[in-house]
């Protein structure tokens, strides 16, 4: 009714794949990874009070089949980084990652040998959350500035991956056998 | 029951020489050789008078000392009399290897998984004597003075990125 209103008998064009995003951008499914304290703040995040509905990205689902992007909440150990990179791989493209809090992010306050120093040294993330752990503020704040890059078409996580106008891990041609 | 009851009682059964212990704010410390450990703990949880019959910890030591380097010490509690004492026994570097106490007390298990996981102190007769925090092909043992705080590199693989 908004819409008529604004426009009349007219029609709007736009790129199919601005549409798409912006489709995405707003109903982001997220997979809770919640492997310590930071999944506190994360369900507070989810919950009535800071409600993350507002952005669209309520719909938590436990199984990474059917989520776009996952919310890696906690300190990640080296046994536990296999189960996480496992379970990142089931999820379909294109995917995204947060990397929330200070553990998950560089390892945090665990500088130790048990303890990855940072998630990126096996994932590709798109947004790191500052914080010991952040606020649902932060991390809604971090879910604002993935959507926008949601809206641009950039993933670092998909194959081929895009960041700004860059294409990166592109299939590399198959080397020819000379001779 | 005293501190002294349960000092006699040991050294009735073992001997002077084979029962060691001191005594600090009230709390009685008993050191022990790994030979009799079972033994001991037997003693301590069947006595009727003495009935130890909580296991409260089991851990490691590194004193980091050329001779009896590593230890195991055994927190008991008695229900019945509300008392705590701890058992010490000490091994050797090259000789690291003690009886299990599963068969006094059933929560020594993943007591003992810990103590060989963290210390590599093996306990012989255990049911299942596996790691239970760090994974299996994992080569060392990082509660160890000699293990370095941020890890060997290379030790324990990420998943490719």
């Amino acid at each position: 009714m908004g819409l008529e209103h604004a426009f009349g008998d007219s029609f709007i064009t736009t790129q199919l794949d601005a549409v798409i995003n912006w489709c995405r951008k707003n109903s982001l499914w997220p997979m809770p990874m919640g492997i310590s304290c930071c999944a506190i703040e994360m369900m507070a995040f989810a919950g009535p009070r800071f409600d993350v509905s507002r952005f669209g990205s309520e719909v938590f689902r436990f199984s990474p089949r059917q989520s776009d992007v996952m919310i890696v909440a906690g300190t990640t150990t080296y046994k536990m980084a296999k189960v996480v990179r496992k379970i990142y791989d089931q999820m379909p493209d294109p995917k995204w990652v947060i990397a929330m809090g200070a553990c998950t992010s560089s390892g945090g306050m665990y500088r130790t040998y048990s303890v990855v120093q940072g998630i990126d040294q096996f994932l590709p993330v798109d947004i790191y959350v500052a914080g010991c752990p952040p606020r649902p503020d932060n991390l809604i704040h971090a879910l604002m500035t993935l959507q926008k890059k949601v809206q641009r078409g950039e993933s670092r996580g998909s194959f081929p991956a895009y960041v700004g106008d860059q294409k990166l891990n592109q299939p590399q041609p198959l080397p020819v056998k000379a001779g | 029951m005293s501190n002294a009851l349960v000092v006699e009682k040991l050294k009735a059964r073992f001997g002077e020489k084979a029962v060691e212990s001191q005594e600090f704010r009230d709390e009685l410390t008993v050191v022990v050789p790994k030979e009799t450990i079972v033994e001991v703990c037997r003693l301590l949880k069947e006595d009727p008078e003495l009935q130890f019959d909580l296991l409260a910890d089991l851990c490691g030591i590194d004193m980091y000392t050329p001779l009896k380097r590593f230890g195991v010490i055994y927190n008991l509690f008695s229900l019945k009399n509300k008392h705590r004492i701890s058992i010490k026994t000490f091994v050797e570097e090259e000789e690291i290897r003690l009886p299990s106490v599963v068969k006094v007390w059933g929560t020594a298990d993943w007591h003992e998984r810990e103590t060989y996981d963290m210390f590599g102190i093996v306990f012989e007769g255990h049911p299942d004597l596996r790691r239970v925090y760090l994974p299996e092909e994992f080569e060392y043992h990082p509660l160890r003075k000699d293990f370095p705080l941020m890890g060997i590199p290379g030790s324990l693989p990420l998943p490719k990125k």
